[in-house]
Order: structure tokens, then C-alpha cells, then sequence
């Protein structure tokens, strides 16, 4: 039998280290959430594309792999929208200086392609002033 | 030899080198990393090399995975060699065009028509 759609929003906040396995928990368990909630399979795509961009730059970019360094991850998943949060420990960017990797000059660039994808997928995606800290909210398709 | 570690399977047809992935989910930094070394090696190991690379079990895949595949292709073009993409889920192929690099890589529906394109 399906599972019944939870009336209340699910939410967590969890601090994450570095750790493949840690980080892969947290993602599943959002998923798991966004699922609950009667989001479409391409929605669960979409936010665990952005989550696994916005971590990975989280701990590459922002924390530049120190060891010991930790991300912030923070979601809710409500019946209409899903935020997530994410906040490095790392001095922030600025992220419109990012060039943009579909320029012909940049498309055979290796990387740079993170920030352009969490926009294509997410409805929303603001960085704080600081520039270590990222709310992406999607809101659920009508399709969905 | 098969090796029990490798996050390929590797199959050659006359001179084509046939790649899949191991794994459903190219997200992790070591396994990309381990992805493309092993494709290196096997780059490496051609004068010319044909590379088909398979996504047929690949659910999920960063932009770090996409980043390794653009150095494969500028790999193989620095040895004048030929890389196809085949079998890539919709959901993926997406990923492709939002990127612009269905223009960057040649991609084809399955591997038959990948395999006639070689030249």
C-alpha cells in the first residue's frame, strides 16, 4: 500500500562532514522526503541534482577540501515547495563573476558547470551577501 | 583482464573500445577520479583511440562526471582519436543539452548507430 502523504512539512537541519557516505545519507533522506510527499521522479532528479552541486561546492569551493571543514545542510519539504539551504565554512564569491559554461570559449572547460545547473533545475536560487550560504526553493510542477 | 575494482566494463570490437559504468550513480569525486583514470589508461593505450562510452545503467550524474568526460574528449582529439556517447536516459540527456554539450560531444540512441558512425 503507498504510503500516506504526511500533512505537516518534513524538515532537518544537519551538519555534514566530508565524508562520501555521510553526505549520501542526507541526500537519500531528503529524497526519501520528497518522495513522501507525491513529488514527481523528475522532481527528486532535479533536487538531487542541485543538492549534490551546491554540497560538492560547498566543501571544494567554499571549505577548499579543509580537512575537518563542515556543510550545513537544511531542507523542508512542504505539499507546494521544497527549500534547501546549504552554507559552507569558506569566505563566500561572488557568484554572477562565474562565467558562463555554455559560452563557446568555456564549453570545453572541465568545471564551472555546478551553479549553472542548480538554476536550470531549481525554481529559485539565491546566494547570501557573504557568498557561503545558498537557499535554493523548487516549487512543485503543475505536471507533478 | 576483468578487474574486480574497476567502475568500467570494458569490451573491445575491432578497434573500438566499448565502455560502460559500473555504477548507477557518477557522483562521487573518487569514483569520477577513478572513472577517469581508468579511461586514460585506456586512451593511452591506442594510437588512435575509438571510444564508446555506454550510460545505459547511469540514473544519476554530476557536473564533476560531465567535467571528466570533457577531458576524455580533448584527450582523444589530441591523439586524433573518436569518442561517441550512446544510450543516454532522457533525464540525462537533458543534463546534455541544458549544458550545451550535446553540441560539444556526438551522441548517439544506442550502441549500433554509435558503432556505424565511427569512421
Amino acid at each position: 500500500m503507498p504510503e500516506k502523504q504526511p500533512s505537516k512539512p518534513l524538515h532537518e537541519s544537519v551538519t555534514l562532514r566530508n565524508d562520501p557516505d555521510e553526505i549520501r545519507d542526507a541526500e537519500n533522506k531528503l529524497l526519501r522526503a520528497v518522495e513522501r510527499m507525491g513529488y514527481s521522479s523528475a522532481s527528486a532528479f532535479a533536487v538531487r541534482l542541485a543538492l549534490e552541486e551546491a554540497v560538492v561546492n560547498g566543501f571544494k569551493h567554499g571549505n577548499r577540501n579543509r580537512p575537518g571543514s563542515t556543510v550545513k545542510l537544511e531542507w523542508s519539504v512542504d505539499p507546494d515547495r521544497i527549500r534547501i539551504l546549504v552554507e559552507d565554512q569558506g569566505i563566500g564569491f561572488e557568484p554572477d563573476q562565474v562565467p558562463d559554461p555554455r559560452e563557446p570559449e568555456n564549453l570545453e572547460r572541465p568545471s564551472g558547470r555546478g551553479i549553472m545547473l542548480m538554476r536550470a533545475y531549481m525554481t529559485r536560487v539565491e546566494y547570501s551577501k557573504s557568498g557561503n550560504r545558498v537557499e535554493m526553493i523548487y516549487e512543485r510542477p503543475s505536471s507533478d | 583482464m576483468a578487474n574486480q575494482d574497476s567502475r568500467l566494463r570494458v569490451r573491445k570490437s575491432d578497434d573500438v573500445i566499448h565502455v560502460e559504468f559500473v555504477d548507477r550513480n557518477i557522483l562521487d569525486e573518487a569514483n569520477i577520479q577513478q572513472i577517469g583514470e581508468e579511461i586514460t589508461q585506456l586512451i593511452d593505450g591506442a594510437p588512435k583511440p575509438k571510444l564508446l562510452i555506454s550510460f545505459s545503467h547511469v540514473d544519476h550524474l554530476s557536473s564533476a562526471a560531465l567535467g571528466t568526460l570533457i577531458t576524455i574528449h580533448n584527450r582523444i582529439r589530441e591523439k586524433g582519436g573518436q569518442l561517441r556517447l550512446a544510450e543516454i536516459d532522457p533525464q540525462i540527456y537533458e543534463v546534455f543539452v541544458i549544458t550545451k554539450l550535446n553540441k560539444l560531444f556526438e551522441i548517439h540512441d544506442d550502441v549500433e548507430r554509435a558503432m556505424k558512425s565511427f569512421a
